[in-house]
């Protein structure tokens, strides 16, 4: 069936130029020689972590580099021609008409001036390939296929005014218009909150359905790309690891990387005996200045010493303004916070030394949340000068046996950040919690920006420095497989309320209020056929109610 | 690390500016304020670049001229970036009513055009070196003030400033350990920009009548003394005026490459 293959790449090689901080810029490969096949209609997944090249390989089938990257070797053949050494004139045909792509940040890529209408089918008429009136016509027909609200009136509106998941779905849209043979999906659904992904996810999934589209779906969320795809390659440092069909996959991996990857997540924590709290939250209430509502309302949950409590919720559900609240950023207007026995001042400028020392903050982003300009050294040594006065050889000795406590070794206090992973980054981050000694640890969605194989090793070592320094985290997470794997208590908070509340075996079984079991069922599970059983499973009981 | 010959050639140049003002006593061929040669001569082997309007030796002058002019454009950016940095940097951090008061006061200043109050308050005040170079750099710190805020309030925001106001550390560190290193690329690279604007500043004033005094001169004060050659066909206050563009012009260079540098540092991609 050779008039079926719409592309195929064979021995793509691809570099860059990189620039690492303090050395002369260097040439890298990023790709080494990868074969893509792909048939018309077909979905194929590209799934890896970081850096595994998969982004990249992605937009080579529009024969595009992103900053500075270039396609070096191989051949892309696209419906039969050549394209990587294709000129700008005939790429510029091709883009947008042959190939479209969708990308991960809608909100990102839609220009905020301009109506949806109009930039959903702009690619359609400067292609000339309809007329204006046909491709409105098209669009609604595509909105309407998407399941977005008010198809016919959808297009009127501007990005600033729909949802997240809508102008994702609105996105989608604009690469089906131009009747693409090949649609490039690259994490389309990652930005977005749990219950929103498996709407979107669904809708993409029908529409590549009805249209007969071909697909590349690229993601580094195996149990998603499950969902789609019907073929998967697994990519490693630009290199493929294994390519087979989507069962065969998830059922029969063959390499011990797949086999890794399938089984992430699955980390189970049995959860500690209830016990005397060591951080009371009574009725707090917050809201912030100059807004007229109230982002947290009357939120009252305990944390036992030495153990977790789980905070989760979707964006705005109010998760981490309860972390600013408990760390004095934002003083509520009522509630009482006490912590190992004694009331805390709602604000930061009143509360004691041994106030800040013994509650310590990890961050998201590890990125920002160290100096660019200090060394690991400073950045942990620093809480040691602060709160215990320690200073040279024996700072830097403690350094030492904290950087070991988070397995990292030596030669890492020389150096900055940005020569560090992100999984390291995170760590040094712990590090720096570690070194005050605290009695509880805030962990702000601490290994949602992670890959999930580090983010595994994240979670690991923190139930290890649980175990040692008997210290307790308040785990704010949207991930509900973070939550089994880390949690002895949970909170389930939306829209600044706490709905469910309690020891995690109670909260993760039924009987469920309606929020929580939206939440639960909308995680996508390691299983080809899930989204359909729970859209099937919601239908019904939409049709029973 | 490449430099490119851009930045090269401006690197050159004000070094050379910089190496002949430090060195003027020794590298200048006459006097300062010695008539040497007749009114007006044109450039020759004894006065490479002619005489001025009474006989003195235009190269010498200009040489002496150049060190008054860094010095003082110098002095008053080194000032303008003390003051306008460290306020700028309080009104991120302190946010509220401090950043009001310092921002309003700032608006004010710059409501006013700089050249105007500058030529008032020196029409009122002694005329010495100390007074121009502390109006100069309070009049500049008001632009300084805006950058340095800005910047810092991008770095305030930041989760290691947080993490650093959390932990108890106090204004002090989160502003000289916390935010200035993140905030010193875009502050130097704005350093040669105000430094041109001081020489053109400060020539300014001269030309006027109200910056350097004789027996002093700048290049400003140059111009003035022998624009009325220009009448006669004699350039001799091109010569000046060409220094000012020449300096302008290569600091301006190096200034650019710094900022093409550290925006490709933020950016992480480089070229």
């Amino acid at each position: 069936m050779a008039e079926d293959l719409l592309l195929d790449i064979r021995g793509l090689v691809i570099e860059a130029t990189s620039y690492p901080p303090g050395e002369p810029p260097k040439e890298v490969t990023l790709v080494h020689g990868v074969d893509v096949q792909l048939q018309r209609g077909r979905v194929l997944g590209l799934i890896g972590e970081s850096g595994a090249g998969k982004s990249t390989i992605g937009l080579s089938a529009m024969a595009y580099g992103r900053g500075g990257v270039r396609l070096t070797g191989g051949t892309i053949r696209l419906n039969g021609r050549e394209i990587r050494t294709a000129g700008p004139a005939e790429l510029r045909k091709l883009r947008g008409r042959e190939v479209t792509y969708v990308s991960q940040s809608a909100a990102a890529s839609f220009n905020p001036a301009k109506r949806l209408m109009d930039q959903v089918i702009e690619t359609t008429l400067s292609h000339g390939l309809m007329g204006r009136a046909e491709a409105e016509v098209r669009a609604v027909g595509l909105f309407r296929k998407l399941g977005l609200p008010g198809p016919e009136t959808f297009g009127q509106r501007f990005p600033h005014q729909v949802s997240g998941g809508q102008l994702q779905r609105a996105m989608t849209a604009m690469a089906l218009c131009p009747k693409p043979d090949l649609v490039i999906f690259d994490e389309p659904t990652t930005a977005l909150d749990v219950t929103t992904q498996i709407d979107v996810l669904a809708a993409i999934k029908e529409a590549i359905r009805d249209t007969h589209v071909a697909a590349l779906y690229i993601t580094h969320d195996l149990a998603v790309v499950a969902q789609v795809a019907d073929e998967i390659m697994v990519l490693r440092h630009g290199r493929r690891v294994e390519l087979g069909e989507t069962e065969q996959i998830i059922h029969a991996p063959r390499e011990a990387y797949t086999r890794a990857l399938v089984s992430v997540r699955s980390l189970e924590h049995v959860e500690k005996a209830p016990a005397p709290p060591v951080l009371k939250i009574e009725g707090v209430t917050a809201r912030y200045r100059g807004t007229g509502f109230d982002v947290l309302k009357n939120v009252s949950v305990d944390l036992p010493a030495g153990q977790t409590l789980a905070v989760v919720g979707e964006s705005g559900s109010g998760k981490s303004t309860l972390a600013r609240a408990i760390t004095g950023l934002l003083p509520p207007s009522k509630g009482r916070i006490t912590f190992a026995g004694r009331t805390l001042s709602a604000d930061l400028s009143g509360r004691t030394k041994d106030d800040l020392r013994e509650i310590q903050m990890i961050y998201q982003m590890a990125d920002t949340a160290m100096n660019p300009r200090q060394t690991v050294g400073t950045i942990v040594g620093r809480p040691l000068e602060l709160y215990f006065g320690m200073k040279g050889a024996e700072r830097d000795r403690r350094v030492q046996d904290l950087l070991d406590q988070i397995e990292m070794g030596k030669g890492f206090a020389q150096r900055y950040p940005a020569e560090l992973s992100g999984g390291q980054k995170q760590r040094v981050c712990i590090a720096r919690a570690l070194a005050a000694d605290p009695k509880l640890i805030i962990c702000d969605e601490v290994t949602s920006a992670l890959d999930p194989l580090v983010a595994d090793g994240i979670l690991k070592l923190l139930l290890n420095l649980q175990a040692e320094a008997h210290v307790a985290y308040l785990f704010i997470t949207h991930d509900l497989a973070t939550v089994r794997a880390i949690a002895d208590k949970i909170a389930v908070m939306y829209k600044g309320e706490v709905r469910r509340y309690g020891q995690k075996s109670d909260v993760l079984a039924p009987p469920y209020d309606d929020y929580t079991d939206l939440l639960l069922s909308s995680v996508p599970e390691m299983e080809v056929g899930w989204l359909e059983q729970v859209i099937a499973h919601r239908k019904m009981e939409s049709a029973g109610n | 690390m490449r430099i490119p010959a851009s930045a090269l050639l401006g690197l050159a140049l004000t070094g050379l500016f910089l190496f002949t003002a430090i060195f003027a006593q020794w590298i200048a061929p006459y006097p300062i304020d010695a008539a040497v040669g007749g009114v007006w001569e044109g450039p020759s082997a004894t006065f490479w670049l002619g005489t001025d309007t009474i006989g003195r030796d235009i190269l010498s002058r200009l040489i002496y001229g150049g060190q008054i002019t860094i010095f003082v454009a110098l002095a008053s950016s080194l000032l303008s970036f003390g003051l306008g940095s460290f306020f700028g940097f309080l009104a991120a951090v302190r946010g509220g009513w401090t950043d009001q008061i310092l921002s309003r006061i700032v608006d004010l200043m710059m409501a006013i055009p700089s050249l105007i109050v500058a030529l008032v308050m020196l029409s009122v005040l002694p005329l010495n070196l100390t007074v121009l170079i502390l109006v100069m750099g309070v009049l500049d710190s008001t632009r300084v003030f805006r950058l340095a805020r800005a910047v810092a309030m991008d770095i305030a925001v930041m989760d290691y400033v947080e993490a650093a106001k959390l932990r108890g550390e106090k204004q002090g560190w989160v502003i000289f350990r916390e935010i200035l290193p993140n905030a010193l690329s875009p502050l130097v690279a704005e350093f040669g920009m105000r430094f041109i604007f001081a020489v053109l500043f400060i020539s300014t004033l001269s030309f006027l009548g109200l910056g350097i005094q004789p027996p002093l001169t700048d290049w400003g004060g140059m111009v003035k003394e022998n624009k009325d050659g220009l009448i006669y066909g004699k350039g001799a206050a091109l010569m000046p005026a060409a220094a000012i563009a020449l300096l302008a012009i290569s600091v301006n260079l190096v200034a650019d490459w710094v900022l093409t540098r550290t925006s490709s540092l933020k950016g992480g991609r480089g070229g």
